[in-house]
């Protein structure tokens, strides 16, 4: 279980966040929603070890994380999948994915779990000689996740996967989130997309103003007066 | 002008263009991944060339040795460089890197000075690079056809690390998005390290084979090397390793052919390169082979 307690992050003299507390269990869908500027970014990216300027304690299976940096945070099992997919366009899809797998030195294990990201996406089956920059929005998100993957994370944490993509293809992403938590991964997902992140979620955090407004399973959320008022526009 | 003098006047360009390319790699590859103008690196430079006689003259050691010794030593001392006066601002503004860079270039200069005095000090050549190699008509020094060929070697073994290697993979992906492949698991700092150690052994080369070349040593050698260095990777789009190369020997080859040509104006050598920069500035600013570097947000 991934655990945050009383996480508070500072940006400059911003007080970003101000004491978040939440739990993703083992093997679940835990999405965190909210308005832009809520925190829902910072607290993924205080996770991943990106933030220095923060206070509280992250654990992961009984063990700190808080002071690591990022590749001890993907050491210890958990990737994050940054907003607006940050591929490489220089890089070709292979080398993409093989960068994913930079922490690990496993070469036999690597080389499985490429095929299992092209078995996953065989669209990056086709296109993996091809320059990561050349590749459509669907197929960037797809190699945005398959090289998250490639690290052979326990916990996944992706922040906005379906931002700016045709309404077709964020159907397939939340179907690729539902795909890699059926094989065992777990999920913690930011989305704007309220509606279809707390349809999928086992579990859900609505973040206001750096802090947890709300909690509880996301189907109880998705019938929450609240939240429909609030974020799913009825 | 004959077509022996010709030739030779090529093979010289080429020497000339190999040294500074060695150092433009350096200049370009810091520039690539920390949008960084390393002033110390003419520095490095200008050490690299003092350990090797150092060496050579005060622990008598075997050139080939001392050689080895200076560039593994100069590289190890642009790794201490990256680390006690650049990493620590990171995260700052850019401008205090640069600032940060000419205090070292200062620094190190000083410290030169102090050490090694600053009178300039002639270089006594090892016998094996003194005699003439004849070629129908064509006399060459034996450094002018050894300076572009290990330079060659090297500039091939650095294609191998960049493009073949997994820490090449680490330099390319973080060039482009530190922060995303800080979190694939890439270890950021350490591959900078890396690429300052590749880049300062690369300048200790340079500046060895320099010092061989116009054989003789003094605390500012570096500087007007490590600036036309420098145009020559600006001149080949500052960032591209390719780009760093070619500049340095168009550089190289402008330089000699208008000496060689026109005599009269061998004074104004070093001009030459400044008013390239210019023209580059002006008209291109990308250089030949720069993509249009978008600030990172």
């Amino acid at each position: 279980m991934l655990k945050v307690q009383d996480l508070h992050v500072w940006y400059g003299g911003i007080h970003a966040l101000k004491g978040v507390s939440l739990e993703v269990p083992r093997g679940r869908i835990v999405t965190l929603i909210g308005a832009n500027g809520a925190g829902k970014s910072s607290t993924l990216r205080a996770i991943a070890g990106l933030i220095r300027n923060k206070k509280g304690v992250i654990t992961y299976k009984d063990r700190d994380l808080t002071r690591l940096d990022p590749v001890g945070v993907v050491k210890s099992g958990i990737v994050m999948s940054p907003e607006g997919r940050r591929i490489f366009p220089h890089l070709s899809v292979f080398e993409n994915l093989q960068l994913g797998a930079y922490s690990r030195s496993d070469a036999d294990g690597i080389a499985r779990d490429v095929e299992w990201v092209y078995e996953l996406f065989p669209r990056l089956r086709e296109r993996r000689e091809q320059k990561g920059g050349t590749l459509s929005g669907g197929e960037q998100q797809m190699l945005a996740v398959g090289r998250a993957l490639m690290s052979a994370p326990e916990v996944v944490m992706l922040d906005e996967p379906s931002l700016g993509l045709a309404p077709l293809l964020v159907r397939d992403v939340f179907e690729i989130i539902k795909v890699i938590n059926e094989r065992g991964m777990t999920v913690l997902l930011v989305e704007q997309n309220a509606f279809a992140a707390l349809k999928i979620a086992h579990y859900a955090y609505v973040l206001e103003t750096g802090g947890v407004a709300l909690h509880g399973p996301g189907k109880d959320l998705l019938r929450d007066e609240r939240v429909c008022r609030a974020y799913l526009g009825g | 002008m004959n077509s022996a003098m010709f030739i030779q006047h090529l093979l010289n360009s080429l020497t000339l263009g190999s040294l500074y390319a060695l150092i433009a790699i350096g200049y370009t590859m810091v520039y690539g991944i920390l949008r960084l103008i390393n002033f110390a690196h003419s520095e490095i430079f200008m050490l690299g060339a003092y350990f090797v006689f150092w060496g050579v003259t005060l622990f008598s050691l075997p050139w080939p040795l001392a050689m080895l010794l200076s560039v593994v030593f100069t590289a190890g001392l642009g790794i201490l460089v990256d680390r006690v006066a650049y990493r620590p601002l990171r995260d700052a503004p850019r401008i205090s890197a640069l600032i940060s860079a000419i205090g070292v270039s200062f620094f190190l200069q000083n410290v030169a000075i102090v050490f090694f005095q600053a009178i300039p000090r002639a270089v006594y050549r090892p016998a094996w690079l003194e005699n003439p190699i004849i070629l129908g008509e064509v006399r060459l020094l034996p450094l002018t056809l050894f300076v572009p060929a290990l330079s060659l070697l090297l500039m091939l073994g650095l294609v191998y690390v960049v493009y073949r290697t997994k820490t090449g993979l680490g330099m390319r992906a973080i060039s482009k998005d530190i922060e995303t492949s800080y979190l694939m698991g890439v270890p950021v700092n350490r591959i900078i390290a890396i690429t300052f150690g590749i880049g300062s052994a690369l300048a200790a080369a340079s500046g060895i084979m320099w010092a061989l070349r116009y054989p003789q040593l003094q605390p500012i050698m570096g500087g007007i090397p490590g600036f036309k260095a420098f145009i020559a990777a600006v001149f080949g789009g500052i960032g591209s390793i390719q780009g760093a190369v070619i500049g340095g020997l168009v550089l190289g080859f402008i330089e000699i052919m208008t000496v060689a040509f026109f005599p009269d104006l061998a004074g104004y050598r070093d001009a030459f390169a400044f008013i390239l920069l210019i023209a580059i500035l002006l008209y291109k600013p990308t250089g030949l082979l720069g993509a249009r570097q978008e600030d990172k947000v």
